[in-house]
């Protein structure tokens, strides 16, 4: 984000109150050492409440990896992930096709291009049931599929958003492909999208 | 002679002539904790007793060490403010028994040791040593230990970038999980395990103390394994000797720690590891010269009814003790509180001794409450330094010469060369991709390229455009023949990697994996092991920064091959654009850089060779290498990979040293890589393709006159090899692979034998 320009800030567990931002991001990681399932502890985190609100007045909220399970726990979108299809650990690059422009996330891409994003999970495989997936392709609320999906996810989803698209959640790092110096530079794209929406919104 | 009662002291480790040495110490007969004490501070793992003597012949300065071997880590001035801590060990004998918690807990120690030092932990590398796969339980290791190194490491936010993997049937028993830590820090807030300033404060910090990892550096670490099948007949009896990790204990512990120190709460900080409480206390006390008292009933417990000694010796995991004034206490306290760690006074800073000739010495003293009755009242540097020092016989072993009258060089190839370079590849994508290789996002080259290379960069380090490269490297096949050439030639290895990457080498760490030490033959091959890292790190002007010794890696009185792994690591001065890697492109031409042939009798030795242990030629004479020759081969690549690195223009395109496989091995591992075939010129024979002796590099160039040229100016040896292009590798008349078949074998050798493809 600081190579975009924009002014960053965490903001502990606890805090009740994000007011004051223009964006929410829920990153990577292990939150709570994800003990009983990726996100589940988290979503009581006090600050979950403060993200539920701010979604709710059309706030951008984006949910990287583990920021995607939080978001799934905390039905801020559908369905769920689980464990990876051949119950391992993966951190691969990953080919992504951008299927919808409906998200803040994905607003700037162009349909149908390829990004080069890696993974970096044990519990990416994307699942929900078939009414949730017939609803969430026709809403045109799956942003982005793998091209050749490593996980098992269902129909390939890699990027999900709500309805209204202004909160997205996707297993694969964008924030990791912001340099050709690190690999790829494709994740500058949905970045650049989200903090656009950030300005806009 | 004092009758210890009931020999007690055998059965915590220490040898009788040890008893006497405390009784001696102690001017009296230890108690039971006092003797515990002992027990696990004398053992082989915490004092190196039998490895000491031989060490002190390493070199270990240089202008840009900070700090060399002995403390928590060894740390280099990396340039622009920044100094570089690397620490390696090794976690083989939990891991031999409960190979998930071994492994993922070999990861949580190092990380301690490394931010101990006041340094971010910022990637782990894992030298892995199995029996081969076509063992049902060696398969069932593997996972556990990469699954347990992948749980833990990705968890706690720091990420694996590397390490080796190698399989030989003299691991079957007695695995080896070898670990390397890297982490950084802003120069000026260096710290060190110093306990100073009488009436200072000892606090825990971190988990709660239990039963898990009694004993288990003088029990698990300091004896083999005594049935013929190893660790499977003693696992059970053993397994309460390991302990049990929690990264998200870690994490906050890493936090809470560097934030201490920040804040300059701490006057210093020692992570408990290996012999718990007792080591992190004494060694303290040791270090500043003070006493130290411990009330063992401050310390918090996750079991009820411990006994002393088995609160002062638990190796339970995610412990930190910091040494604080007592003004600070509540700060600390509150900082603690935030990260959610768990802080408890547990000690405090006494006042020497004063013994009759005038000097004085620090007593730790555990006690029942800070006021009540003194349980144990020993030296600490009596438990910290003062361990036996022992020069145990060594001697060359007695068949030494037949083996290596037994050389594979001059054999005739049987069958296809073809056929037996595709035997030789194993790509170990299935280990590196369960490992987050990306943390902190300075990843510049992962795992499974010849050297890791990462941005000199983190939370809280000024900025900085350097880069640093690791690499670990072993070769337990040359060091059986040749403990001294063998050590040698795998620190040259380890340099050529990181020159690959553009890095010169700054320093080196070892984790000497040796077998049983009452073993005349194993003291001989580590003595010869160390004079040779000695002879190598002199010769290259490295210095030794830190080291550790695992001795006992044993079997049913079966010793390992002798297995130093060396860590290496180096600094790329500008660091704005990826090193070529193996990306060579059509219509390059191949050079071979370095001297064509090995120095002796033997231009293309196969003794040690992946290709002659493939055909169970395991004897052989290893040749040494020219090192005036290897010194400017060395400085030529660094020289042309950092000026691509520092986003200079350039005709090379590709670099990979010449490493197991040989020249073929090298030639097959660039041809996987891009797809893209190659036409190479008539060589020497069978050997000249599988002859593994270090010093030689593959480059690609499309450029090639300017490129020898500049090689030539700077008295570099090179040899065209011949042209990158087509769907085939065609080595003249002896190579001639389709493309695919090498993608396809090398991709799939490693799950094949694992069985997860089937």
């Amino acid at each position: 984000m600081k190579t975009l320009g924009v002014a960053v800030e965490l903001v502990w567990h606890s805090t009740t109150d994000l007011s004051d931002f223009d964006g929410v991001i829920l990153p990577g990681g292990f939150a709570h050492g994800d003990y009983l399932r990726p996100g589940a502890l988290a979503r009581f985190s006090p600050v979950m409440g403060a993200v539920q609100r701010f979604a709710e007045e059309g706030g951008p909220v984006l949910g990287i990896c583990n920021g995607f399970q939080v978001l799934t726990e905390a039905g801020l979108l559908p369905g769920a992930l689980q464990k990876n299809v051949g119950l391992a650990f993966l951190c691969q690059p990953t080919t992504l096709v951008v299927t919808s422009n409906n998200s803040v996330l994905t607003a700037g891409a162009t349909l149908d291009d390829e990004l080069v994003i890696p993974i970096n999970h044990f519990s990416g495989s994307y699942t929900c049931d078939d009414e949730t997936l017939e609803r969430i392709v026709e809403n045109g609320q799956v942003v982005l599929r793998y091209k050749d999906n490593p996980n098992g996810s269902r129909a390939d989803i890699a990027g999900l958003a709500n309805e209204r698209g202004n909160v997205v959640g996707l297993m694969p790092h964008p924030e990791r492909a912001m340099s050709t110096l690190l690999g790829s530079a494709d994740g500058r794209v949905l970045l650049e999208s989200f903090v656009a929406a950030n300005v806009a919104a | 002679m004092t009758s210890p009662p009931q020999s007690l002291h055998r059965a915590l480790g220490l040898s009788d002539d040890e008893y006497e040495g405390i009784v001696t110490v102690l001017a009296r007969e230890p108690n039971h904790l006092e003797l515990a004490l002992f027990g696990v501070m004398w053992s082989e793992h915490c004092s190196y007793k039998s490895s000491r003597l031989h060490l002190r012949r390493l070199p270990t300065e240089g202008p840009h060490v900070l700090v060399g071997p002995g403390e928590n880590a060894g740390v280099i001035d990396a340039g622009d403010g920044i100094a570089v801590a690397i620490r390696i060990e090794s976690h083989n004998h939990p891991s031999a028994i409960e190979p998930y918690q071994g492994a993922a807990t070999g990861v949580g120690g190092i990380l301690r040791d490394v931010f101990t030092m006041g340094a971010r932990p910022l990637a782990v590398m894992d030298p892995l040593f199995f029996g081969e796969l076509t063992d049902a339980r060696q398969r069932w290791l593997v996972e556990g230990v990469v699954s347990g190194i992948s749980g833990y490491g990705n968890s706690v936010g720091v990420p694996t970038i590397g390490g080796e993997l190698t399989f030989d049937d003299c691991y079957s028993s007695n695995p080896l999980v070898n670990v390397l830590c890297v982490g950084a820090l802003p120069k000026e807030r260096l710290v060190l395990g110093v306990a100073s300033g009488v009436g200072n404060l000892a606090v825990l910090l971190g988990s709660s103390t239990g039963r898990d990892g009694i004993g288990g550096v003088s029990v698990l670490a300091s004896a083999g394994f005594s049935g013929a099948d190893g660790a499977a007949s003693i696992d059970d009896a053993k397994r309460p000797s390991v302990q049990v990790g929690d990264p998200y204990e870690e994490k906050r512990l890493i936090e809470a720690c560097l934030a201490l120190l920040d804040d300059h709460l701490v006057v210093g900080i020692q992570d408990l590891g290996g012999a718990g409480l007792v080591c992190a206390t004494s060694e303290t006390a040791a270090r500043g010269g003070v006493g130290m008292d411990v009330d063992v009933t401050a310390v918090p417990l996750r079991e009820l009814g411990m006994a002393p000694f088995e609160i002062m010796t638990s190796e339970s995991q995610e412990r930190m003790l910091a040494i604080i004034t007592p003004e600070n206490l509540d700060a600390v306290t509150a900082l603690c509180k935030k990260w959610e760690v768990r802080a408890s006074v547990v000690g405090r800073v006494v006042e020497p001794e004063r013994l009759s000739d005038g000097t004085t010495r620090g007593m730790l003293r555990i006690r029942n409450g800070f006021e009540g009755e003194i349980l144990a009242d020993v030296p600490a540097s009596a438990l910290a330094d003062d361990a036996p020092l022992y020069d145990r016989p060594r001697k060359r072993p007695a068949n030494l010469d037949d083996v290596r009258a037994d050389d594979p060089t001059f054999d005739e190839p049987v069958g296809s060369a073809s056929d037996d370079l595709l035997d030789l590849l194993v790509d170990p994508l299935w280990v590196h991709r369960q490992y987050d290789t990306q943390l902190f996002l300075n990843t510049v080259v992962g795992p499974g390229r010849d050297a890791a290379l990462l941005r000199l960069a983190g939370p809280g380090l000024p900025d900085s455009k350097r880069g640093i490269a690791l690499s670990t490297d072993s070769n337990p096949r040359w060091c059986a023949l040749d403990p001294r050439i063998g050590t040698a030639l795998t620190v040259i290895e380890g340099v050529a990697n990181l020159a690959c990457v553009g890095a010169k080498a700054k320093a080196v760490v070892n984790c000497l994996n040796f077998g049983n030490p009452e073993h005349p033959d194993v003291m001989w091959q580590l003595s010869e092991s160390i004079d040779g890292m000695a002879e190598a790190c002199v010769s290259l002007e490295l210095p030794v920064i830190g080291g550790n010794v695992s001795l006992y890696n044993e079997s049913g009185g079966s010793d390992i091959d002798p297995t130093p792994v060396m860590g290496l690591l180096g600094v790329v001065d500008e660091l704005v654009a990826p090193p070529p890697g193996w990306n060579w492109g059509s219509d390059d031409v191949l050079v071979l850089v370095g001297e064509r042939r090995a120095d002796g009798e033997r231009p293309f030795p196969l003794g040690g060779s992946r290709w002659a242990t493939k055909r169970g030629r395991r004897g052989g004479v290893i040749e040494d290498i020219d090192h005036a020759a290897l010194t400017l081969t060395l400085d030529f690549v660094v020289g042309e990979i950092a000026a691509i690195c520092a986003g200079g223009a350039s005709d090379v395109t590709a670099v990979h040293d010449v490493g197991g496989g040989g020249l073929a091995g090298a030639l097959a591992e660039m041809v996987a890589a891009t797809g893209l075939g190659a036409d190479v010129v008539e060589l020497e024979g069978h050997a000249e393709l599988f002859s593994e002796f270090p010093g030689r590099f593959v480059m690609a160039t499309n450029d090639v006159e300017a490129f020898q040229d500049r090689a030539r100016a700077q008295g570099v040896s090179t040899t065209r090899l011949g042209t990158v292009g087509g769907d085939s590798l065609r080595v003249g008349s002896m190579i001639d692979l389709p493309v695919t078949r090498i993608v396809s074998r090398r991709r799939d050798a490693l799950e094949n034998a694992l069985g997860a493809l089937v």
